[in-house]
């Protein structure tokens, strides 16, 4: 089961921040973010992929989500 | 071929990068093709919040940055109306941001913009810059944040864009309560209609790329990522190159290189270090710098408005006050000020984490 974190409703860059936590605190787990905008979107994104995991966006009504899997 | 998102950032800075340079070849102040700080002390002196009669005059491009948003936001199913989060801090922050970018006479666009002109004192401000990023930071990982916004409806998030509506609608109309300088920087300006054009273009631009001065000094050193960042030195570099193509640095241009005699600018060292350290530290807080939360703006953030609202009466503050710099230098007033400016910045960190 991912863990989750979710950081809808938080400006920028405070998404980037607690999914940073978030891979410090769970290392070699699977995180699955839950946000609302794309630009949240993109920057986790590409901590997750400077991070060294492999992620799959998706949609959930209004909301945005990243299933981050660590490894390439 | 598909261009990457690095090499569009890379592409959209460089061009707007060549279109602050020549916006002053076109009509603009001196360094200051493109300044977010100055061109919201220019409307706010428009609309009379300020008298200073030398800095007034509705910018177009201002308005462009959030209509052009507004265009792209919704194209890209990215207008979310939403807002809520801290917004009375947001306000002051903006303030605290206006304030610094006066006692520097420039926002961080305007910096990079007089360090591709050949005036120094913008290295002195960049290291401010850096030195209120990295404090920032220090307070983003302790756990600072102004709480959650909420989505909010399609009226609140049409406010701003509104007003920008109504503002250009003044620009054109020009009744005669508007003040518009006669003299000064605030009576330099390219045509109405092309800085429309140039501020709409920086819109879409902005909106696409996340666009962002502070954000791109933040996340080098946060998060090592230098996305933001690539666009600001394709900035700097593109405005240098076109500087010297379009002959700014010959004998009779405007710009030459040194501390001293620098358009709109002055020496006083210290204060353009803390000055522009400040406007570091707030925007940090507030999460981007001034183009950013006009650009938010187009998309419905009802925060990032607040805090448009938040700079103009920085603006209108720091002429009342005798805070804004001249190139004479700064004032007492200057210096409490940025005193003040930054002791609130500093509550704010300390005192907004999450619970």
């Amino acid at each position: 089961m991912a863990v989750e974190v979710d950081v809808r409703g938080l400006s920028c860059p405070i998404p980037v921040v607690r999914a940073k936590d978030a891979i410090q605190k769970n290392p070699g787990k699977e995180l699955k973010v839950i946000l609302d905008n794309k630009t949240a979107v993109e920057n986790v994104s590409r901590l997750a992929k400077n991070s060294g995991y492999s992620i799959k966006t998706g949609e959930e009504g209004e909301d945005y989500t990243i299933l981050m899997t660590p490894g390439k | 071929m598909k261009i990457s998102p690095k090499w569009w950032i890379i592409l959209g800075g460089a061009v707007f990068g060549i279109l602050g340079a020549l916006a002053v070849n076109w009509g603009n102040p001196a360094n200051m093709g493109i300044c977010v700080a100055c061109f919201l002390r220019d409307i706010s002196g428009a609309v009379g919040l300020h008298r200073a009669d030398v800095v007034q005059y509705i910018r177009p491009e201002v308005i462009g940055f959030t209509l052009g948003a507004v265009v792209m936001a919704f194209a890209f199913k990215e207008w979310r109306p939403r807002g809520g989060s801290s917004p009375i801090i947001r306000f002051v922050l903006g303030i605290c941001v206006m304030v610094g970018a006066l006692v520097f006479l420039g926002c961080p666009i305007r910096m990079v913009l007089r360090l591709a002109g050949g005036d120094l004192n913008a290295i002195t401000a960049l290291a401010g810059l850096i030195f209120g990023v990295l404090i920032g930071i220090v307070f983003l990982k302790r756990g600072f944040n102004l709480g959650r916004a909420r989505p909010m409806s399609h009226t609140a998030g049409a406010i701003m864009p509104g007003m920008m509506v109504v503002l250009l609608v003044l620009a054109l109309a020009a009744p005669a309560f508007i003040f518009f300088s006669e003299s000064g920087p605030g009576s330099l300006a390219m045509p109405l209609f092309a800085a429309l054009g140039i501020g709409l273009f920086v819109g879409v631009m902005g909106q696409r790329t996340r666009f962002c001065s502070v954000g791109a000094w933040r996340d080098v050193f946060m998060v090592r990522d230098f996305y933001l960042l690539s666009g600001v030195i394709a900035f700097l570099v593109a405005a240098l190159v076109t500087n010297y193509i379009a002959g700014n640095f010959a004998a009779d241009g405007f710009y030459s290189w040194g501390f001293a005699d620098q358009p709109v600018a002055h020496t006083d060292h210290l204060w353009n270090f803390l000055g522009m350290g400040l406007v570091g530290i707030a925007a940090i807080q507030i999460g981007g710098c001034p183009l950013r939360n006009l650009i938010l703006s187009g998309e419905g953030d009802t925060d990032a408005a607040v805090t448009v609202l938040g700079y103009l009466a920085g603006a209108a503050i720091a002429h009342n006050f005798i805070i804004a710099a001249t190139p004479g230098g700064v004032s007492e007033w200057s210096i409490a000020a940025v005193l003040a400016g930054w002791a609130f910045c500093l509550i704010i960190g300390f005192t907004m984490r999450k619970a």
